[in-house]
């Protein structure tokens, strides 16, 4: 078991590095970026961000690959239908939960 | 102005749901590997990151060394000094000093993404109102799993593990089939991601891999399809013109 004083010590140390990591960048960069490479890096770089924390973890994200794949299904019909980020979302998991309840009344 | 943080809450919403179903298991975990239930919520409401948080619980629980904590903390997070940059070119004029400090610790990767979906520049409100909404959800689910924890079926908690990447393919989607060039991107890092992911040879965090893939993606976005941004009188609308390489 932890003891209290090593549990706030090590929470500091996490808590400060990851506050850091955020606001030094974030205060510190004034000014608009004029360098066409740099600017376009920074356009692109939520895109590179959220692909890869998609893809490969959303086929496993809803717990098994079947209700997963159900729940992307649904999210991609929806997202190229332009609905908003809520609709989506719980389509996807609208998708999944079908998909997770069907075969425990089935089988 | 008072509209703008009510968009922002609203916004904030599916990132809330999907919040409450991964800090629901962080919760659960922590209690499970012997924190008490403020302890993980704790945690939760001063950290705000999912992969740091996992990787923290398990050097705490293993009594690693504080050094230990800061190399692993600053690799994992390291991405989010790239989104603050990218953030600073997003922000509006208002939204500076004090301000910064204080919603820095909303930079997660969910509420980035959002914020730097806007056509608009981000107002200080706005980004108030989408920091809060996931916040409360990442506090609150902690504190649900570590208390109901045994009362509620994995299952039902499982489901809710898909809302955020649905809501992520609400913002890729879209871009992705107007734009070539973010589709490239895209492409790049989803597969890049997988290779990491199922490679036997390759262990990273899931942390450093999504910056190495972002970084990776970005720059061949940035060489192949660099953006030339005319800013306008006010400055507040880029018109944007991609140039083509030859």
């Amino acid at each position: 078991m932890l003891s209290l004083s090593v549990f706030f010590k090590y929470v500091a140390v996490m808590a400060l590095v990851t506050y850091f990591l955020r606001a030094l960048p974030f205060v510190l960069v004034k000014k608009k970026i004029t360098n066409v490479y740099i600017r376009s890096f920074l356009e692109y770089i939520p895109y590179g961000v959220l692909a890869a924390m998609t893809f490969p973890a959303v086929f496993t994200s809803a717990g098994g690959l079947v209700p997963s794949l159900a729940g992307v299904a649904v999210a991609l019909v929806l997202a190229w239908k332009k609905k908003s980020l809520l609709t989506v979302a719980i389509g996807a998991v609208a998708g999944a939960a079908l998909l997770t309840v069907i075969p425990q009344i089935f089988c | 102005m008072e509209q703008n943080f009510r968009k922002g809450l609203r916004d904030g919403m599916p990132i809330c749901l999907g919040y409450l179903s991964v800090s629901f298991t962080f919760g659960l975990l922590g209690v499970g590997m012997g924190l008490s239930w403020w302890q993980a919520t704790f945690i939760s409401l001063t950290n705000v990151t999912s992969a740091g948080q996992f990787a923290g619980l398990t050097i705490m629980m293993e009594a690693g060394s504080l050094m230990e904590m800061v190399i692993s903390q600053f690799f994992i997070n390291l991405r989010y000094l790239l989104m603050s940059i990218s953030l600073t070119q997003k922000v509006d004029e208002r939204f500076r000093g004090i301000f910064r400090w204080c919603l820095a610790m909303g930079v997660t990767d969910e509420i980035f993404a959002v914020a730097m979906s806007q056509q608009k520049p981000v107002s200080r409100r706005y980004f108030s109102g989408l920091f809060l909404t996931p916040y409360l959800g990442w506090g609150f689910g902690t504190l649900l799993g570590a208390l109901l924890g045994e009362v509620v079926p994995a299952g039902v908690a499982e489901v809710f593990g898909i809302a955020i990447y649905g809501m992520f393919l609400a913002i890729i989607i879209p871009k992705a089939t107007e734009s070539r060039p973010v589709l490239s991107v895209v492409l790049v890092a989803a597969l890049l991601s997988c290779v990491i992911c199922y490679a036997p040879f390759i262990r990273l965090s899931s942390g450093l891999s999504i910056t190495l893939c972002a970084v990776v993606a970005a720059a061949y976005g940035a060489w192949r399809h660099p953006i030339l941004a005319v800013e306008d009188a006010e400055g507040d609308e880029a018109e944007k013109r991609e140039v083509r390489h030859a």
